[in-house]
């Protein structure tokens, strides 16, 4: 751990960006969290009189068409974001890696079925595929995350997978298989937390895409539905405007959508120095 | 060549097989009874009933397939609600609107990056490098719809250089004679430059847009396999033999620095097909992106399913010339097949 | 003997900028290379032979620094020479070839076309007779059936068939002179005799001289005329081969020699060189780089090294010589 954490500093010094990257993640963090308590105005409350008011010293990111002050909304807004996309990466994430981890471990027939759902899942475009998804289950939250996990679910199966098909043979393993553990015993105990490094770069790096994608889908109408405060959803309802010149409504959550993606790819990249220095590029 | 194009083949079916079991199987899962959905909200009971019988869902599920596949067959992929039209034709003619977007976003996207991304392997460490770096972190990081967007509200509206962000051609211009379909080849073909030039003008925001968010694992993947290639052993070897620079970085180092850059291109169609959809939606395009958005949005459930499939089947394809592409320019690939 | 030698190495030092500080690799190297005549640079991995090589050529990692020294090349300093110049000498002038032969090819162009490059660059032929070119060429490095092996990739060709096109890469300008580094290494026992014999004749047959740079003793003195030691980025002795066989002065080419397997020498007898060679980002590095390692050390070892001649063409760095 303590080497770890010096190259952890080492990385921080070489690459200041990776710092920036926390930083961010932690205003993120703090913006779900405290986020509707720090907002000044109700993100729902209506106001005729102030609809389509731009940025002022009231309203820092100016009004919507129905006078909501858009500031708040984008701050509330983050919590919903970030719980998206954050749940269906660790649903991807446990589906991917327990089958990629059995399909690694065990080979044979395991490993087919496995390796012919990613394949299948890979032969679609994967946004499509989502929409397609949300389509047909429903147009929820739920079902965003369900899709989203879905189309994330390939990458980790092969990440698993490949480690651990190369840690089947490995000397710990063997010995906790000799000392008598059942298969599953030695599959969740011993070769999954192995992987658990890797795993959390692959997090971090797919959990930028997954904002993306859980954005794109509500910005074509799938899944949040107004008037909840949403990234996606608030472009959507911004770009009505944008012809009429009204380009805070679209700007503001459009620009804290790109800020939150920017983090998670560079908190990946950052943690991906630190733990897999080899893959550095 | 025709042996690899055979295996390569072989290798598409089980995907086209995969692809149409699982659009099968999201008919299927529609929330509630697909019937009432495919008669629409207003349907009377007698009404759901003749859809459920009309679409074989009182049939057993195996039935049921084979339902599917013999209509798949048949090229039938139902008709819209909406608009009563068959979901085959009204997708066959946004077909072209969707592709010309998407190929020219493409060639875009690799006219930019690979320069980019060979400069900043080959310049390592300058300023290049560094705007190669920051071009693919941003690149990824920007929603594509957002970007859209903002450059509708910069070249639109502030500066008024782009025509109005509403799709293909302006309105007072007619469409050039149906040769391709796509605007730009058709209006060459004929000769008609201010067809050529109305449909480059509304072109160009949304295929940049479209470049902008899928260039970034092209530069990434030709700076990596660039700076990979040019400290091996072969280019040590067209050095010492004194070759021009010229070869030593273009018919040595570059041809073998593509062969990943061709790999990533299956990522980089995931990620267009998808954006389609969206940059469609902001630029009012009139392809089978928007089509499907609009089906989504009057619950129109028949365009969504013929719109997936084909998108799949399509992406299959891609994927399949990009393997021959591969195969062209590798003898390795070529020859042990 | 000749007047001009084809080339003179004087006063070469090269440094490569790491993260961990500067490496002087090399370290005021000097030797000469008569016309027509085979010199072999013998040292263990890491003494800076394929570094004085690359040096010379003018193809150093872009880390690496020539700090001082020349290398005269017919009336010319290749080290002052401008990058453009240098590569027109190149592949004309003076050529190298490689260790790992399957490697050091272009994987995706067909060997001819490799060859046909070089003939093209430097004015040996034109782009149409430039295949016929490339088969006479295949048949100089004897390799069987040409016409078809000239449409042929790297890959389809075995280790040693690949060191045949890297030299035919190499001779296709007829160079004055050709510096071969490890040639032999990752091809078996009989593919290495037969690569150096037919180096050893190509270069007879064209007057031409020839570095060899090696870690095999037995095979420079097999080969060679004149053996040139290095160790840690000094030459330590220069002596022709057999007399470097049977008088070697410096300590280390002695011990060299004793790790060297002969005829009478079983495996048993072969003898190990104490320690390794000394870490050269070291700033306070002694003036004998081997006096570490050294039996023979004395106190007059910290001085800066001499120059001993033994005779004319014997020349070892060593305040103690045997």
């Amino acid at each position: 751990m303590i080497p770890l954490l010096r190259h952890a500093r080492y990385v921080l010094s070489e690459n200041p960006v990776t710092g920036l990257a926390f930083a961010l993640f932690a205003m993120l963090l703090v913006a779900a969290i405290f986020g509707p308590m720090l907002a000044p105005y109700s993100p729902l409350q209506s106001n005729a009189a102030m609809a389509l008011k731009p940025p002022s010293a009231a309203h820092w990111f100016g009004t919507d068409q129905l006078g909501r002050d858009i500031f708040s909304r984008v701050l509330v807004a983050t919590r919903l974001d970030l719980s998206i996309a954050f749940a269906s990466v660790i649903l991807a994430f446990m589906l991917g890696a327990l089958s990629g981890v059995a399909a690694g471990y065990f080979g044979g027939w395991t490993d087919r079925v496995v390796g012919r759902l990613a394949d299948t899942i890979m032969a679609f475009p994967l946004f499509v595929l989502a929409m397609g998804i949300v389509a047909a289950l429903g147009n929820e939250v739920i079902n965003i995350v369900i899709a989203t996990a879905i189309i994330n679910f390939p990458l980790y199966a092969r990440v698993a997978r490949a480690e651990a098909n190369v840690r089947r043979e490995a000397g710990f393993v063997e010995a906790a298989r000799l000392s008598g553990n059942g298969e599953a015993r030695v599959l969740l105990g011993h070769v999954l937390p192995n992987i658990m490094p890797i795993m959390m770069v692959q997090m971090s790096l797919t959990m930028g895409y997954a904002i993306l994608n859980a954005a794109g889908l509500s910005f074509i109408g799938l899944g949040v539905r107004p008037p909840a405060p949403e990234w996606g959803i608030m472009v959507a309802e911004g770009a009505n405007f944008i012809q009429s010149g009204e380009w805070w409504i679209a700007l503001f959550p459009g620009a804290a959508l790109m800020l939150a993606v920017f983090c998670f790819n560079l908190l990946g990249d950052g943690l991906r120095d630190i733990i897999d220095p080899r893959q550095r590029t | 060549m025709l042996k690899l194009l055979l295996s390569r083949l072989a290798t598409a079916v089980p995907s086209i097989v995969g692809v149409v079991v699982v659009t099968f199987m999201l008919t299927r899962l529609l929330p509630g009874d697909p019937a009432a959905y495919f008669a629409g909200l207003a349907a009377s009971p007698q009404a759901i009933a003749e859809i459920r019988t009309k679409l074989g869902l009182d049939k057993s599920l195996p039935e049921q397939f084979v339902g599917y596949i013999v209509d798949l067959a048949h090229g039938n992929l139902g008709n819209s609600l909406s608009t009563g039209q068959p979901v085959v034709t009204e997708i066959a003619t946004r077909l072209p609107a969707s592709a010309e977007l998407t190929l020219f976003a493409l060639i875009l996207a690799v006219g930019i990056a690979i320069p980019l991304g060979v400069l900043a392997a080959v310049k390592q460490g300058t300023w290049i490098d560094h705007l190669c770096r920051i071009v693919t972190t941003a690149g990824v990081s920007l929603p594509v719809f957002f970007t859209g967007l903002l450059f509708a509200y910069v070249f639109y509206y502030l500066l008024q250089w782009a025509p109005a962000p509403s799709g293909r051609l302006d309105v007072f211009l007619s469409p050039p004679t149906h040769i391709t379909g796509f605007y730009l080849i058709d209006s060459a073909l004929t000769g008609n430059m201010e067809v050529f030039w109305g449909a480059l003008r509304q072109l160009a925001l949304p295929a940049i847009s479209m470049a902008i968010f899928s260039l970034a694992p092209l530069a990434r993947m030709t700076r990596g396999s660039m700076l990979s290639v040019l400290g091996s052993d072969f280019i040590r070897t067209a050095r010492a033999s004194g070759l021009a620079p010229g070869t030593v970085v273009f018919t040595y180092a570059f041809r073998n620095a593509v062969l990943p850059v061709i790999t990533v291109l299956g990522m980089v169609f995931s990620f267009l097909l998808g954006a389609n959809v969206l940059v469609e939606t902001v630029f009012a395009w009139p392809g089978i992106g928007l089509y499907a958005v609009n089906a989504l949005i009057t619950s129109d459930y028949a365009p969504v399913q013929g719109f997936v499939l084909t998108m799949a089947v399509l992406y299959v394809a891609l994927n399949l010339a990009i393997d021959l592409l591969y195969g062209l320019v590798d003898p390795r690939v070529r020859l042990d097949s | 003997m000749t007047a001009v030698p084809a080339l003179a190495v004087e006063d070469l030092s090269v440094e490569f900028r790491t993260r961990s500080g500067i490496v002087k690799v090399l370290d005021h190297v000097g030797f000469s290379v008569d016309k027509g005549e085979t010199v072999a640079l013998v040292g263990e991995s890491g003494s800076g032979k394929s570094v004085t090589a690359f040096a010379v050529m003018g193809i150093l990692d872009p880390a690496g620094k020539v700090t001082s020294g020349r290398a005269l090349f017919g009336g010319a300093d290749l080290l002052a020479l401008s990058e453009r110049d240098l590569a027109e000498q190149r592949g004309r002038e003076l050529s190298m070839i490689f260790q790992n032969p399957r490697t050091a090819l272009n994987p995706i162009r067909k060997v001819g076309q490799q060859i046909a490059d070089v003939l093209v660059r430097h004015g040996g032929a034109t782009r149409s007779d430039a295949p016929r070119a490339a088969v006479e060429m295949l048949k100089r490095v004897r390799i069987p059936d040409p016409e078809r092996r000239v449409e042929a990739y790297p890959f389809e060709l075995s280790g040693g068939m690949c060191q045949r096109i890297m030299i035919a890469i190499a001779l296709a300008c007829r160079p004055a002179l050709l510096i071969a580094d490890e040639p032999t290494t990752g091809l078996d026992v009989t593919t290495q005799a037969v690569i150096m014999d037919l180096i050893g004749e190509l270069a007879h047959e064209s007057g031409m001289a020839t570095i060899f740079i090696t870690h095999d003793l037995a095979l420079a003195a097999e080969y060679c005329d004149r053996i040139v030691v290095m160790h840690a980025g000094h030459v330590v002795e220069a002596a022709p081969a057999r007399e470097l066989f049977a008088h070697p002065r410096h300590p280390y080419s002695a011990k060299l020699l004793a790790a060297t397997p002969g005829e009478t020498v079983s495996l048993a007898e072969l003898a190990s060189i104490p320690g390794g060679l000394p870490d050269l980002r070291r700033p306070d590095l002694p003036a004998c780089r081997y006096s570490g390692r050294c039996e023979r050390r004395i106190d007059d070892c910290t001085k800066p090294l001499p120059h001993r001649v033994v005779d004319e063409r014997h020349v070892v760095s060593c305040w103690n010589p045997l």
